[in-house]
This record gives structure tokens, C-alpha cells and sequence, in this order.
């Protein structure tokens, strides 16, 4: 599999990073380089072996359903860009 | 008397305890290393202050008969780790100036171990890299330099390339690092020190900068083997904060360790023998396998048949898991935003991604949504998470017939600076010995044991069972008694 400047142009519209046709001209090749290189998985026989998701056996914990943390709005906000009024505030969304 | 920058962790550990030296003196003499040695660029942040404050405490514990395992320890914090009040970057323009309000598990444990810190220690972006050469902050410079006098700047490894060009330096006597596909061990191979990885789950990766968290494992980097136990048990331990942390009392490391290997068996993965591999690779490699010999090991011949698969099936998992932690950069809760005139919330999060992102970490997030993507799912992640069953397969039956392994730790010395950096694929080969353990999540060490033949360190690595860190620093430990390893880089900064 491959990928042309339209499928760059799109994943990188799928992951919100803005690109200019230059960017995206160089990141054509790249990509296509490593995606060429990790291809060759395809010849390893999986067959009946299951996705491995966890390295280490071990289970996911319950707890008790009780507020252990919080009350922290301003140490929250502190780093954001903008805040106001006790909130994360963004562009407009809806005209 | 020895210079105190000179010192390991334990041996400052001990003499403020036995009143060889107050804390203070320690704090001092490393403090005015680090503002000493600006030209190796390890540093975003030096903070002097903590490191001093830490010292005073563990100077009025010595007088209150109340030290702690670390009281006036210094150490080096890679910017990956949450600490609060102080600036974490991850080494990006995205997270410049961000301030968390709370500190990573593991600093917080240093710190009530009555460590100190004496700065935030440069990396490669967001973890991303092998020669710390796509920091927004800059190249890290490894102290060390090739004996033919040409004096090129030389790549201290990646990712914690801050942290392994400081302890190189005895600009601090230790470090934290993390490590996802070799991020501790390359490095600490590159500048001649020690560096372990432990089992993944060991070490808590709350407040670490997420990069790839199927894989990321802090843990300790040091001058030597026991430093690393030292600090590891520090580092260790169970929390509730971490989904995937193993809730397990953590091994008395230091106190157990032994460089006698009688009864080990040691296996020697001959797919590790590469097409292309150095010679002087192939004859550290003969070295480990007669040091460990004469600790009283014996040497099997094992196969781990995946392995030429490893570091493809890496850059799908890793990259496809940055494209997932890396969504949480949008501008709006913390970090950068970059807000064109007249834009949109859209064109909002584009612009600051934009901005924010150096180009290996795009190149990464846009590998990983690819392949994440509808209609290439499957073929690439689920394959890959498939050849990863393999690959852990591989070592699980390898430890039918040994205890541990050895292999070198990278394929090369370090490279120059700009050497690499032309191609990313061949940056990514530089992983090739260390990604297969962080696939099967195995604790993992590098130990220098040699020279090329240009002066410059080489490591050797020890890989071991799930949980057996003991097993993987007795191993290291003896490498270390054994290759008499007492090179250090001549300060030209």
C-alpha cells in the first residue's frame, strides 16, 4: 500500500495538523518509505494467534464508586490558553 | 580526596550518612557542574534551588538521626515527568511554559526518598527520537568525543539523551529516564553508563508525558549497576493512578545483589547476529560472553525467530499509539494555541498541531492515524499486534532453556550529530537490539563493557524474565566487576 499527496493531505486532516502543499510534497516519499519497510509483516504467518494487547498478565482493578479527587477547579484551569468565567473557552462553534 | 562530582549515588548516599560530607557541599559542587556545562545543552531547566533545598533537609535528618534512602541525592529529572511548579516540556514547543499542578508518581517517590533535583533534563520531542536531535530546545551534545581530533559533535543517544550526557558529564550523579524502544538502554550504550528498564508496570506512568503507553517504562540511569537498583527501588511500586501498574512489593534490589552467576544460564539469541554488524560489536559481544563465563554462568545458543520483525512491528504499535495520546494537544486545556485571525475551533487545533509539533512527531502522528485508519486498521495494527504475540512468544520460550540473554545493546558507537537524521528509517534501524524487550515488556539493562576503536563506549545488554530485575542487575553487576570499564570523557565544555 501506498500513499499519493491526496491520502497525506487527508490523514493529516484526520489528525488536525494543518500542511502546505511543500509539506506535504516531501511527506509523500517519507511515509511511503516506512510504510514500504513495515509491509513486510505481511509475511509473517499469524494465523490463529490472537492480538496481543497486554505484555504483563494482569487485571483490571475495581474501586469504590467515591469522589477521591477533585474540588481543584483553578489548578485546572491554570494552564489554559484561555480561560473565563470558570471555563476552557474556544472559538465561537455555533453562529 | 575524590571530587564529590566524582561521587556515585551511593557513595553520596553514605557519606552524608557518615558525615563525610554534609548535603549541602554535595548540592553545591553539582549545582555549579550543571551551570558549568551549558555547552552539552542537557539541561531546559536547571533548578538549583530544589537541589539545595532537598540538601538542607537531608542535612537537618542527619542531625535528627532521620535520613531517607536518598537524603542528599541529587539527580537529574528527564522533562518527560510531571513536576509541580516546575516547567515540563517533553521537549516541545506544544508544551513550552506548561506548569503541572502535581508531580509524576515516580518524581514524587524520588522526591520523598529525599532526592533533590537539579534540572529537567533535555530529550528527544515527546520521547520520539534516537539521537535527541528533535528536541524544540535544541541537540543534547554528548561529552564525549572521538580520539581522531576532529572533534564532531557526537549524538548522546536517544531518547533520554539529556540524562545520559549529564551522568556521562558528572554533571549530576543520576537520572531518571524512560524507555519504549530503547529510549534508556541506547543512550546510556552511547555514553557509557548504566541504564535499566524495568518490567512494564514496575514503575508508575502517571504524570509521564504519554507517548506510547502500551510500551513506556520509566527507570533509573546511573554510573554504575548498583545506582541503578538504588534508585529503581525508589522509583518502583504499586499506584492506584496507573490502570496498567503491577501492584507488587518491590524486591529489596540493592540489598540481594550479587555478580556471581553460578547456576545461570545465559542464552545468546542468535537471530541478534545481524548482516552488517560491526566487528567490534560482534567482539564486545564475544567479551560479555566470556565475563559472564568466568562469573560462573554457562552459555546457551537460543533462537528468538520473530526478532527480524520487531522493529516493523514497533513503528506501526508506537506510532499508532502517539497518534492516540498526542490528540490531547488541541489547544484548548493547556499548552500552546495558535489562533489565526478569523479562524474556527477546527482551524484552531490545525494551526496550533501545526505549530506545536516538530517534524518526527508529525511524521509519527500522521504513521499512526494511517494506520489506525478505516480500512487499514486490520492490515496494519491488528497484523502487528499478532507478530507482537509472536515476538513475546519467542523469548518465553527462549526462557525454557536459559535465565537470561545477552546481546549487544545497539548496533553501532554513537554517530555524529546530523549523521542520521536524513533518513528516518535509518534512524529507526538504531533501535534494532532494544525494541524486541520493550514489545514482550521485559526488564532490560545496558552496561558499558568496552571501547571502539575511535574511544567511544559500547554497551552490552542483559534481558530478563518478567519481574526478574534482580536476575538482569546480578548479570549487569558482574559485566561490571568483570570488564573493568573506567573510561571517562575529558571535559572540554
Amino acid at each position: 500500500m501506498s500513499v499519493d499527496a491526496a491520502t497525506v493531505r487527508k490523514i493529516a486532516s484526520l489528525a488536525r495538523i494543518a500542511t502546505t502543499d511543500q509539506e506535504v510534497e516531501a511527506m509523500v516519499p517519507e511515509l511511503n518509505n516506512i510504510l514500504g519497510w513495515i509491509e513486510q509483516l505481511s509475511e509473517v504467518d499469524t494465523a490463529g494467534i490472537e492480538p496481543l494487547a497486554a505484555v504483563i498478565p494482569n487485571t483490571l482493578r475495581l474501586r469504590a464508586d467515591q469522589v477521591t479527587d477533585g474540588g481543584i477547579r483553578d489548578k485546572v484551569l491554570a494552564n489554559a490558553p484561555q480561560a473565563e468565567h470558570g471555563f476552557f473557552a474556544v472559538p465561537k462553534v455555533i453562529e | 580526596m575524590t571530587a564529590l562530582t566524582d561521587l556515585t549515588v551511593a557513595g553520596i548516599r553514605d557519606g552524608v550518612r557518615d558525615g563525610a560530607f554534609s548535603a549541602r557541599e554535595v548540592a553545591e559542587a553539582f549545582n555549579a557542574a550543571v551551570a558549568g556545562a551549558k555547552a552539552l545543552n542537557a539541561f531546559i531547566v536547571e533548578t538549583p534551588e530544589h537541589a539545595l533545598a532537598a540538601a538542607d533537609a537531608a542535612d537537618k535528618a542527619k542531625a535528627e538521626d532521620n535520613l531517607k534512602p536518598l537524603s542528599g541525592v541529587p539527580i537529574g529529572m528527564k522533562d518527560l515527568f510531571a513536576t509541580a511548579g516546575y516547567q515540563t516540556t517533553a521537549a516541545s514547543h506544544m508544551l513550552e511554559g506548561f506548569v503541572p499542578p502535581y508531580h509524576a508518581t515516580v518524581a514524587a517517590k524520588l522526591f520523598d526518598a529525599g532526592a533533590g533535583m537539579l534540572g529537567k533534563l533535555n530529550l528527544d520531542q515527546f520521547a520520539m527520537g534516537s539521537s535527541n536531535e528533535t528536541s524544540y530546545f535544541g541537540n543534547v551534545i554528548s561529552p564525549w568525543r572521538r580520539n581522531d581530533g576532529g572533534n564532531a559533535p557526537l549524538a548522546p543517544g536517544g531518547s533520554s539523551g539529556g540524562s545520559s550526557a549529564a551522568i556521562a558529564a558528572r554533571i549530576v550523579p543520576a537520572a531518571t529516564g524512560t524507555d519504549t524502544g530503547g529510549s534508556i538502554r541506547q543512550p546510556a550504550a552511547f555514553t557509557g553508563i548504566s541504564g535499566i528498564k524495568p518490567t512494564y508496570g514496575r514503575c508508575s506512568r502517571y504524570g509521564i508525558v504519554a507517548f506510547a503507553s502500551s510500551l513506556d517504562q520509566a527507570g533509573p540511569m546511573a554510573r554504575d549497576v548498583r545506582d541503578c537498583a538504588i534508585l529503581l527501588e525508589a522509583m518502583s511500586g504499586f499506584d492506584a493512578k496507573d490502570a496498567t501498574s503491577l501492584d507488587l512489593p518491590v524486591p529489596d534490589w540493592e540489598a540481594l545483589l550479587s555478580g556471581d552467576l553460578t547456576g545461570k544460564r545465559v542464552g545468546i539469541p542468535r537471530e541478534y547476529r545481524v548482516e552488517g554488524m560491526p566487528a567490534e560489536i560482534e567482539a564486545l559481544w564475544e567479551k560479555g560472553i566470556a565475563l559472564v563465563k568466568d562469573a560462573g554462568a554457562t552459555v546457551v545458543d537460543v533462537s528468538l525467530p520473530h526478532t527480524r520483525y520487531a522493529l516493523a512491528t514497533y513503528y506501526i504499535i508506537a506510532p499508532a499509539e502517539a497518534s492516540s495520546n498526542l490528540a490531547r494537544y488541541d489547544g484548548v486545556r493547556y499548552g500552546l494555541r495558535d489562533l489565526p485571525d478569523g479562524a474556527n475551533l477546527q482551524d484552531m487545533y490545525a494551526a496550533t498541531r501545526a505549530d506545536g509539533f516538530g517534524p518526527e512527531v508529525k511524521r509519527r502522528i500522521l504513521i499512526g492515524t494511517y494506520v489506525l485508519s478505516a480500512g487499514y486498521y486490520d492490515a496494519y495494527y491488528t497484523k502487528a499486534q499478532r507478530v507482537r504475540a509472536l515476538i513475546a512468544r519467542d523469548f518465553e520460550r527462549a526462557f525454557e532453556t536459559c535465565d537470561l540473554l545477552l546481546t549487544p545493546t545497539a548496533p553501532s558507537a554513537a554517530f555524529a550529530l546530523g549523521e542520521k537524521n536524513a533518513d528516518p528509517l535509518a534512524m529507526y534501524l538504531n533501535d534494532v537490539f532494544t525494541v524486541p524487550a520493550s514489545l514482550a515488556g521485559l526488564p532490560a539493562m545496558s552496561v558499558p563493557a568496552g571501547l571502539d576503536a575511535k574511544g567511544l563506549p559500547l554497551g552490552l545488554q542483559i534481558i530478563g524474565k518478567p519481574l526478574d530485575e534482580q536476575g538482569v542487575l546480578d548479570a549487569g553487576l558482574a559485566i561490571e566487576q568483570r570488564a573493568g570499564f573506567s573510561a571517562r570523557p575529558e571535559a572540554w565544555w
